[in-house]
């Protein structure tokens, strides 16, 4: 059996539960994971040998912030409406009416439109299977004017590492998100309700909600949770395949349902680093699940036995917020350098393309665009791109680079003028070593340039206390079919 | 002998749009503990490796897992226009040679 330990402890607290729910938990809790998200692929035998297993309940999360802001921004999720109508078919197709299916962080962000068109696809699954289902649909985008409220009582709280912020800055966010714990899920449960869509929310909340209420300590049913989110990234080696949990009283069980797969206490304790800045303690938005002391053995072959988890109530809740605020357009070109020439005063050459770039833009766009609202953005593969200041190795210099240009302005037409300016310098910027019109770099695409359209930047990374009376997520109950 | 040569992984990922969480993981406690003892993996060392300030570093030695881990601030935020790393995927790399003392038979 191995332990965590961490060199600097925090006091101990102990494991808060229900006793009087404790004491009617008569049998275990058992769930399916049915992927690590919805429109990655549902792998059909592992999950219909999973569902024999007779779960109390099925769930998956849709989303990640790991996506960047543009998904957020845009409104739309980063699968194809062909992968999420599969996987939500299997979801809606192969588990029985009374199961109750969660998923949430709806089509990756988890924002009202992203809600809407994971709903647009369950309607049409359960039209055409001539199915019925009672579906609680759980919103989370926020109101920027409440949110400037709460700013303005100091209830938006700054996290590590957060990008300045201010009320015109709440104001200024496209699309603003809160995630809800298992708070907001279990309401929807109470509803008796056949599947739960939710907006931005907890990955653990979808496996810790169910638990929780029929008495299962909050500390393994997050923990759970926390494990089997990501689907068999925690097996010893990523597969296809499904996750099974079984809850009982005092520890759970948890195992991958899928060929050759195979949970050690190495690889479910290892996943707990897994995009996890601190692996002991993970903030939810009513305490913190800590796994300082959870343990980890080996039950058979393939499952893990867990225990050992606390949860430390928060003293009021905190909502995590991501917010983010439009950015521009762009547009780049793409190419490469092979000159040993130019290679070797690469930083000097680049730097006098961009001055040249800069220059045109002056004299040409003056009257349309200041210089503060435009940028130069560039990354030069081979030549520190993927590291950049923090590239160590400078011992090769490379026989070619990559270089991608990219121009960003307020308007789509703007960018694009900006790079059909860039293209001149970039072709024929001249270097010392050669007489004559050289073409110092060669074009990827005709025409040079490629439109990236609109972007978007993080603008938050706060969270909101909210106070008991406000309304953050907003529920509503569908029957459908 | 390189760290690379005897971890079962070593990785880079965001943990959040604003900070870069790394983990140095092996699949043998032998291999863990005498990596743990040969004192090459510490604070100070990963900051003078990655060329980030050692104040910046949260740092975790854990036993069950067999793992290293450090989590720092991202230089940029994910998704930046100047940012090329949208997942914190390759960060990694300039830990993979690390000297260790090679392991007594």
């Amino acid at each position: 059996m191995r332990k965590f330990s961490r060199q600097s402890r925090l006091s101990v607290v102990s494991c808060p539960h229900n006793e009087a729910a404790e004491l009617a938990l008569t049998e275990s809790v058992k769930f399916v994971c049915s992927s690590g998200a919805v429109g990655s692929g549902i792998h059909l035998p592992a999950f219909r040998a999973a569902m024999e297993r007779q779960p109390d309940f099925v769930a998956s999360d849709a989303g990640t912030i790991d996506a960047g802001p543009y998904h957020l921004g845009v409104g739309k999720g980063a699968y194809a409406t062909e992968a999420l109508r599969h996987d939500l078919e299997i979801l809606l197709t192969e588990v029985p009416k009374g199961t109750p299916v969660l998923v949430g962080s709806a089509d990756t962000a988890g924002g009202d439109p992203h809600v809407d068109r994971t709903l647009d696809i369950i309607k049409d699954i359960v039209s055409q299977h001539g199915l019925k289902r009672r579906i609680a649909v759980i919103r989370s985008e926020l109101d920027p004017a409440m949110l400037q409220n709460a700013y303005d009582d100091g209830r938006v709280v700054a996290l590590d590492h957060a990008p300045a912020l201010d009320r015109d800055g709440i104001g200024r966010s496209t699309r603003i998100v809160g995630m809800m714990g298992v708070e907001p899920l279990q309401e929807a449960l109470q509803e008796d309700v056949d599947f739960i869509l939710a907006g931005r929310c907890s990955d653990s909340a979808l496996f810790a909600a169910l638990p929780i209420m029929r008495g299962i300590p909050e500390g393994l049913a997050w923990h759970a949770g926390k494990i089997v989110e990501c689907g068999t990234l925690t097996c010893e080696t990523y597969g296809k395949g499904a996750m099974f949990g079984e809850l009982f009283a005092d520890h759970g069980i948890i195992t991958p349902v899928g060929e050759g797969l195979r949970c050690t206490p190495q690889s479910v304790a290892s996943h707990s680093l897994y995009e996890n800045g601190d692996p002991y303690l993970h903030r939810e938005s009513s305490g913190t699940l800590d796994i300082t002391d959870a343990q980890f053995e080996q039950h058979d072959p393939v499952s893990v036995r867990i225990s050992g988890a606390r949860y430390i109530p928060a003293d009021r809740p905190s909502i995590k917020l991501e917010g983010v605020e439009f950015a521009g357009y762009q547009s780049m070109l793409m190419g490469g350098i092979r000159d040993p020439f130019i290679i070797r005063q690469f930083d000097k050459w680049l730097a006098e393309v961009k001055d040249d770039v800069r220059q045109r833009a002056a004299r040409l766009l003056g009257d349309v665009l200041s210089p503060k609202d435009w940028r130069i953005d560039t990354h030069a593969y081979g030549h520190n791109a993927v590291m950049g200041a923090r590239e160590p190795s400078h011992a090769h210099p490379p026989h070619e680079i990559g270089l991608a240009f990219c121009l960003s302005a307020p308007t789509q037409e703007l960018a694009n003028k900006l790079a059909e300016l860039s293209r001149q310098p970039l072709l024929h910027h001249p270097i010392p070593e050669w007489s004559g019109s050289i073409t110092g770099f060669a074009c990827l695409f005709n025409q040079a340039h490629v439109e990236r359209g609109p972007y978007w930047r993080f603008s938050m990374h706060h969270v909101l206390l909210p106070t008991p009376d406000e309304t953050v997520f907003r529920r509503e109950i569908l029957t459908l079919g | 002998m390189k760290l690379s040569d005897c971890t079962a992984l070593i990785r880079s990922k965001n943990a959040g749009p604003f900070s870069l969480t790394y983990d140095i993981m092996f699949s043998d406690e032998a291999t863990y503990q005498h990596v743990k003892r040969s004192g090459v993996i510490t604070s100070e060392a990963m900051a003078e490796k990655i060329g980030c300030d050692v104040n910046d570093i949260k740092f975790f030695v854990c036993d069950n897992a067999l793992a290293f881990k450090f989590t720092i601030p991202r230089l940029l935020p994910a998704g930046d226009p100047a940012d090329a790393d949208l997942h914190g995927g390759q960060q990694f790399a300039p830990l993979m040679d690390i000297e260790v003392p090679e392991l007594s038979k």
